[in-house]
């Protein structure tokens, strides 16, 4: 079955149990659907994840109409849509870094130690303003992407090298990550304000100014958003149109047909969680530039998780993962309305979970559907064809 | 509990009883107080830091009438997200408004002048300030002390240790005090300290195993007394003192007569009481007087905002001794450090 599905599918490369077409190509979204049923997936999805909360929300004793009537009109209002993009703005970016690794078979778990490490680093360096207005940003970001990508290399060395894991290697660089960052923060960076340690403030003429996107609100959206939109952009050529993208994607798809072919797999894993970590990096630099100015106590954490299921909602697919972000942003700002109707906040988080694996199983069932109808097909094709052999002869 | 928020609240109104009662008098009657509470990671249910603001609100809504909607905080939110928080609260009407915690410091700098009208009040940070924002901070060091020197005297080996929830400045309060209270008594005494995680993780607020294997290690290594400023993960402490045969000190509220707390209260020999649940009723019962004053409230020894508890009677013994060092602090003959 799985043979006639990947030479159906026509995509090459199906060698040992990896092969195009199981369960993991289908769920990092190497195996395309097309027509009507790319169409039918997500539409399934959403209609069960809507399903399945509101049987959570009858089971908490809420009415889920009025759950439902509260985040459309949460949604709606122009100040949270500024809000929503805001928070969408920093999820994209580090479900873009998880996406890179999932695409070469790079579980990078680290994401998350990567991108506050970064940010407590990058926080202390633009907050000592060594260089004035846009050269500041500047400077940060550049400190941003190599703190993240050098934190991600030691885990690709540590594969290449001595073959450890680069999930092990990375869950331990986290906890790492933050004792670094907890032990610069009160060494070196952090100044004590009342109850609160935080890096000096990024001066006012470095910080990245807002746009007035949305009307009849003063909350301004993020200037990251265009840098959001760029990283995907260039995620998208990266991959497609250049030969690190083929050579990326084909690694991926199967590491000894990579090899036959003449692909330094090695150097492709260390170049790959580079890569994935300088984008990491960044994910931490809306909040930083835009919003607080500073790493305190208060900064976001939880960021590369919260990436890891974007890169899975968007089936690792530049827009698929701008729709996962904003879905998911939308979902993790409307826990306080939900809150004011007495539905308890967890409520949010489990529409979350819902909606990720809603989106896994719509995507795998679509999938079965879409393989049962090209068997059908082709043995009607066959069936038909000697009959009409016979008829000639 | 609330028999203990109740007692606390009339020893602190001793000054001003005759002043709110006169304007409450003269307060329009059936104007129902719609008291927002925004709480910290961990929310109602905590059994220590947010659970002492929360019956504060609870006295407030017996006591005054008033309605309440309280809203949790989610892990690793943004501070945009706490603002909108804030916000929700304030626009839908709720006035007064409460952030119970300094993670909000940030976002009700901004929020609070958003709307003029409507009083806020934060719990433990005085850097948010405005015309309608009212600081409720403690002495969190003050009553540290008390117990540090309880913790010394109760001490047979010499020996003490402290653990912290979350390794962030308030905590360290929490420890300073703490230590130099037991050197007060014994300077020649041994110290441990173990915080349970390292920011911006603040699982260690919440995370009873950690808290049981850091106070199994002080047991370990000679100490007999511990005491924990570790939220929601003070129960392993008190745990692992149960299992060792040894002493702990509670924190916050006065947990040896929590019933969360049934099973273990044998070993807590007394807690440093942080009377959130009065700040919190006193702000509130100013604000349906209509005289709340902005800006920084200190609950500090003197104004029995901070202190230690006795239930129990396991340190009836040595109450005139630590009372001397209380008469001490509170003269300005013994200045607890903070740090």
């Amino acid at each position: 079955m799985s043979e006639r599905n990947a030479s159906s599918s026509g995509t090459p490369g199906a060698g040992g149990t990896g092969g195009v077409g199981g369960f993991r190509d289908r769920l990092l979204g190497r195996v395309k659907l097309s027509g009507w049923l790319a169409l039918a997936a997500p539409l399934l999805a959403v209609l069960f994840a809507a399903l399945i909360t509101s049987v959570v929300l009858l089971i908490a004793g809420s009415s889920p109409l009025d759950a439902f009537d509260a985040l459309a009109q949460y949604g709606t209002q122009p100040r949270t849509m500024a809000v929503i993009l805001n928070s969408a703005t920093m999820y994209y970016i580090s479900a873009l870094a998880v996406a890179i690794g999932f695409r070469m078979n790079l579980f990078n778990i680290g994401v998350d130690g990567q991108y506050r490490l970064a940010a407590v680093v990058a926080a202390g360096v633009g907050g000592a303003a060594l260089l004035p207005g846009v050269l500041n940003i500047l400077l940060v970001l550049v400190v941003a992407v190599l703190v993240g990508a050098l934190w991600a290399g030691i885990a690709g060395l540590l594969k290449v090298k001595r073959g450890v894991s680069e999930v092990i290697a990375t869950i331990m660089l986290n906890a790492i990550a933050t004792g670094l960052a907890s032990w610069l923060m009160s060494n070196h960076f952090g100044v004590l304000n009342g109850n609160e340690l935080a890096t000096r403030p990024i001066p006012a003429d470095s910080q990245m100014p807002g746009m007035a996107l949305i009307s009849g609100t003063p909350q301004l959206v993020n200037g990251f958003l265009v840098v959001a939109i760029i990283l995907g952009i260039a995620y998208y050529v990266l991959l497609n149109r250049t030969r690190f993208g083929f050579e990326l994607r084909a690694t991926g798809m199967s590491e000894p047909a990579a090899v036959a072919s003449g692909i330094g797999v090695k150097r492709m894993i260390v170049t790959t969680m580079v890569l994935s970590g300088a984008v990491a990096g960044l994910a931490g630099m809306p909040e930083l530039l835009g919003e607080s100015h500073k790493y305190s106590n208060n900064f976001p954490s939880g960021l590369g998780f919260d990436g890891i299921a974007i890169a899975l909602l968007g089936r690792n697919n530049p827009v698929g993962m701008a729709l996962g972000a904003l879905l998911w942003s939308f979902l993790s700002n409307s826990s306080n309305s939900l809150q004011m109707l007495n539905i308890s906040k967890e409520t949010a988080d489990i529409m979350k979970g819902v909606t990720v694996l809603s989106v896994i199983i719509a995507y795998e069932l679509v999938h079965r559907y879409r393989i049962v109808a090209e068997q059908r097909r082709a043995g009607q094709e066959t069936a038909a064809a000697p009959a009409a052999e016979g008829a000639a002869a | 509990m609330l028999m203990a928020a109740a007692a606390c609240g009339g020893n602190d109104d001793s000054t001003s009883t005759a002043t709110s009662e006169a304007s409450s008098s003269a307060a329009p009657a059936g104007a129902a107080l719609k008291v927002g509470l925004a709480y910290d990671i961990g929310g109602r249910g905590d059994g220590s830091f947010n659970d002492a603001a929360a019956r504060g609100l609870d006295k407030a809504v017996a006591e005054l009438k008033a309605d309440k909607k309280e809203l949790e905080a989610a892990a690793g939110e943004t501070d945009a997200q706490k603002e909108e928080r804030l916000r929700l609260l304030a626009s839908n009407g709720y006035n007064p408004v409460i952030a119970v915690g300094f993670a909000y410091s940030e976002s009700l700098k901004k929020v609070a002048p958003e709307f003029p009208d409507v009083k806020f009040a934060i719990v433990d940070d005085d850097a948010a300030t405005g015309a309608n924002i009212s600081n409720l901070v403690f002495a969190e060091e003050q009553g540290s002390f008390l117990v540090g020197v309880a913790a010394a005297l109760k001490s047979e080996k010499g020996s003490v240790g402290f653990v912290g929830g979350v390794d962030v400045p308030l905590i360290h309060k929490f420890q300073a005090g703490f230590e130099a209270g037991a050197k007060a008594v014994k300077p020649d005494i041994k110290l441990q300290s173990k915080y349970l995680t390292q920011p911006p993780d603040f699982g260690g607020f919440n995370d009873p195993a950690k808290g049981k294997t850091a106070a199994q290690g002080m047991f370990d290594s000679g100490a007999d007394v511990v005491y924990q400023a570790a939220g929601g993960s003070g129960s392993g402490v008190f745990e692992a003192a149960k299992a060792a045969g040894a002493m702990a000190v509670g924190v916050d509220s006065d947990q040896a007569a929590l019933p969360a707390y049934a099973d273990v209260k044998d070993v807590i020999i007394t807690s440093m009481i942080k009377k959130i649940d009065v700040a919190v009723f006193d702000f509130l019962k100013h604000a349906a007087d209509g005289t709340v004053q902005s800006g920084k409230t200190v609950y500090d020894l003197k104004a029995d905002g901070v202190g230690y508890s006795t239930t129990g009677g396991k340190i009836d013994d040595i109450t005139s001794k630590i009372d001397e060092y209380k008469q001490k602090i509170i003269s300005g003959e013994i200045t607890v450090p903070s740090s």
